[in-house]
């Protein structure tokens, strides 16, 4: 099977040239139901945008992973009904609230777990396994030896990010709004990504942390890219099954160069496992374009964290 | 298995009356902090162990200590909870099977977890202890509570995302315990949905390592340039304190089972003087909720150990401009610990306790107990244990002689004003 390349995209003709570049797998969705996602394709074209993807050969994943209030639940069945319907490959989700609902309203459709920050063994991927789940997306907060070890003792397909920033801090708060009203401005912040606002914390002045509101609430993402080109084999040995490129908060044009370098590396891996070398030039790529005021990194992937 | 999605809402709006008393749950970052408590009325509180919890820094407890505050709070027909509510990593996993069994070994009533994990370890392994959901899974929804329902779960912490009427629905709708924060210091985050801490200092705050990084300071910026003008505050995440005083009758009748108070890391004075507070409002309450009235005595007695800034959080509306704290500077509380009572001599009217914090003649102090007992007095002459008379009580935990104005009870503490 080929290694997937999954990315977020915010439309169809965002998801088209993703595919194009490389990527066998997209993440689409809208806010009223998933979480932080470049942007909305909504109800009435989800199935559409589902057909367009598998035209092209690849697989279309739903975002369903925001944490539900009483009030939203009613809109659930018959969304995902539409999902199951327009052959959703999956349906990622957090909240068990959408377990309940996938059983009792579509239960054809598979499931992939992802709560972001608190998938972090074998053993609750599994637990969310033995209920539906045939994936698990791993927090980003984990290290390789705690990836690899993970891989080893789970038998569902997990995920990995290994390109883009990282939401670090989510409130259901409007925090934004709350400051800018505790100023005195005027000032009603738009909702949605893409709004230009970062944070800088008084003891960090090199970093800066992106932040939203939407409807959601407030989103802080990561002062630096993670960028998982160089230890990629080693997560390519380790059988890890989605390579997810996170392009929330970023151009096209740069999402597209790293979709196109993943994809190349991936291609030469599948191609001489054994042979295979990372290369600079793709190092390269990715390095020209990353803006100077946000580090590379290789995230946690080499820390040891404490508590 | 029903999943029972379709289930009708069965309670009406207006007010509904219990007869089963809400729990009050607190927490006690150490056995003495267990049993003040207990001894100010908790039913329920939460601790530490050595392993898997939350707060890594708090004084956490021995298997022997859990054994000793079970005995004591037993003695009161109170019971005993341990939170394990870290999400678990790798080298985690191994090990937890064998702490569960000794917790219900020890006697503990129930976990207080997240993780699937040892949510499930604990049901196979240790099926003596009850397992409550953390707030560390964010519930916040009716049919995420039947989901846990569905698993064996007898309790869920709710996130403290959940509004009242949203409370009162979960409750309708799915027959289960809800635990809700009512007091204390709040993630601004979704509980569980944070790691600025890892980001910032690679302390892992899922898993207890969490440095309050969203209550630093920051400067926002919009189109490049920083929104700060001259005499701005800062940005921050920071949240005023949750504070529940005023609205227990609202807090009873949604139906919420355990009232939850925040604070493993918070004082003794702190401890005593909030579960006074709300003791005091509850049985209130339950004696009779047509003659209920709010005493402004309890929300006085919160004020006097409470350092922040309060709130009512999301159960009325999402928290505004007015529920963070932009100001630089947090006060200390108004009133600090002084001493401990340990024994009291009816005939001489002679107390003996134990120095927490220096105090001197002349000082105007208060004593108080369970219940909401209080009296100040100016404190006279003080002796040491050998009879000398005392200048002032400079040494933490020597045993000071004195007379009370009136009488106290072992446990009483005496407090100082320092603001």
């Amino acid at each position: 099977m080929r290694k997937e390349l999954l990315v977020a995209a915010g439309s169809i003709g965002q998801m088209e040239r993703y595919i194009e570049a490389g990527a066998n797998a997209v993440l689409i969705g809208e806010a009223r139901f998933g979480m932080r996602l470049p942007g909305d394709i909504r109800e009435e074209e989800i199935a559409e945008a589902i057909a367009f993807a598998h035209r092209l050969g690849a697989k279309a994943y739903v975002s369903v992973n925001k944490l539900f209030r009483n009030e939203e639940l009613p809109a659930l069945p018959g969304y995902l009904k539409t999902l199951a319907e327009a052959k959703a490959d999956a349906v990622v989700f957090s909240d068990p609230a959408v377990l309940l609902n996938v059983r009792e309203a579509a239960p054809e459709l598979v499931l992939h777990w992802n709560a972001e920050m608190t998938g972090t063994n074998s053993a609750s991927s599994a637990y969310w396994g033995r209920r539906g789940a045939v994936r698990s997306v791993l927090a980003r907060e984990l290290n390789e030896e705690e990836i690899l070890d993970l891989k080893g003792k789970s038998e569902m397909e997990i995920q990995v990010q290994v390109h883009g920033m990282t939401n670090i801090y989510h409130s259901q708060r409007n925090l934004l709004q709350s400051y800018m009203d505790h100023l005195g401005r005027e000032a009603r912040i738009e909702q949605g990504p893409d709004q230009g606002r970062y944070l800088v914390e008084a003891e960090r002045p090199d970093e800066k942390l992106p932040v939203y509101e939407d409807g959601n609430g407030t989103h802080v993402m990561s002062a630096d890219d993670i960028a998982l080109l160089e230890p990629l084999a080693e997560l390519l040995n380790a059988g890890v099954d989605s390579f997810y490129i996170e392009t929330l908060l970023k151009p096209e044009d740069y999402n597209l160069t790293a979709i196109k370098t993943y994809r190349q590396a991936i291609e030469a891996w599948e191609q001489d496992p054994e042979g295979y070398e990372c290369r600079e030039e793709w190092l390269e790529a990715l390095q020209d374009q990353q803006p100077s005021d946000r580090e590379l990194s290789f995230g946690f992937l080499y820390k040891e964290q404490v508590y | 298995m029903s999943v029972g999605l379709e289930k009708k809402a069965t309670g009406g709006a207006g007010r509904r009356y219990r007869l089963d008393k809400p729990e009050l749950l607190a927490p006690a970052g150490s056995l003495e902090k267990l049993k003040i408590a207990v001894h100010y009325g908790a039913d329920a509180v939460y601790i530490g162990g050595q392993k898997y919890g939350l707060r890594s820094n708090a004084g956490n407890f021995s298997l022997e200590e859990m054994r000793e505050g079970v005995e004591f709070a037993s003695r009161y027909g109170a019971k005993v909870f341990v939170a394990t509510n870290i999400y678990a990593h790798q080298e985690d996993l191994e090990g937890i099977e064998e702490y569960l069994r000794q917790l219900e070994s020890v006697g503990i009533s129930a976990i207080i977890a997240a993780d699937p994990v040892i949510i499930e370890t604990a049901q196979r392994a240790a099926p003596g202890l009850e397992v409550h959901l953390s707030t560390q899974q964010s519930t916040m929804n009716w049919q995420a509570v039947q989901f846990w329902k569905e698993e064996g779960l007898p309790r869920v912490v709710l996130a403290r995302e959940a509004t009242l009427a949203e409370i009162r629905e979960m409750k309708d709708r799915v027959d289960i315990e809800i635990e809700a924060f009512i007091h204390g210091a709040m993630c601004s985050s979704v509980s569980g949905r944070c790691v600025l801490s890892n980001h910032f200092t690679d302390r892992d705050s899922n898993r207890g390592g969490c440095c309050q990084s969203c209550r630093w300071k920051y400067d926002l910026h919009e189109g490049g340039e920083s929104v700060l003008e001259e005499g701005n505050n800062l940005f921050t995440m920071g949240s005023k304190d949750l504070c529940m005083i005023k609205h227990i009758p609202d807090l009873i009748e949604a139906g919420v089972d355990s009232f939850k108070i925040e604070g493993r890391m918070k004082s003794i004075h702190y401890v005593a003087s909030v579960v006074n507070a709300y003791r005091q409002a509850i049985d209130s309450y339950m004696a009779d909720p047509e003659q209920y009235v709010l005493d402004p005595a309890w929300a006085e007695e919160i004020g006097k150990a409470a350092n922040r800034p309060l709130n009512t959080g999301f159960f009325y509306s999402t928290p505004g401009a007015e529920e963070h704290i932009y100001e630089p500077e947090e006060k200390p509380a108004p009133y600090d610990f002084a001493a401990l009572v340990l024994d009291y001599d009816e005939s001489t009217g002679i107390a003996t306790i134990q120095q927490r914090s220096p105090f001197r003649p002349g000082m105007e102090i208060e004593f108080f107990g369970p219940g909401g007992r209080s009296f100040k007095q100016k404190l006279g002459e003080l002796r040491d244990e050998e009879g000398n008379v005392l200048e002032v009580a400079r040494h933490p935990l020597q045993t000071i002689k004195l007379h009370t104005e009136q009488p106290v009870r072992r446990l009483d503490l005496m407090r100082k004003r320092v603001l």
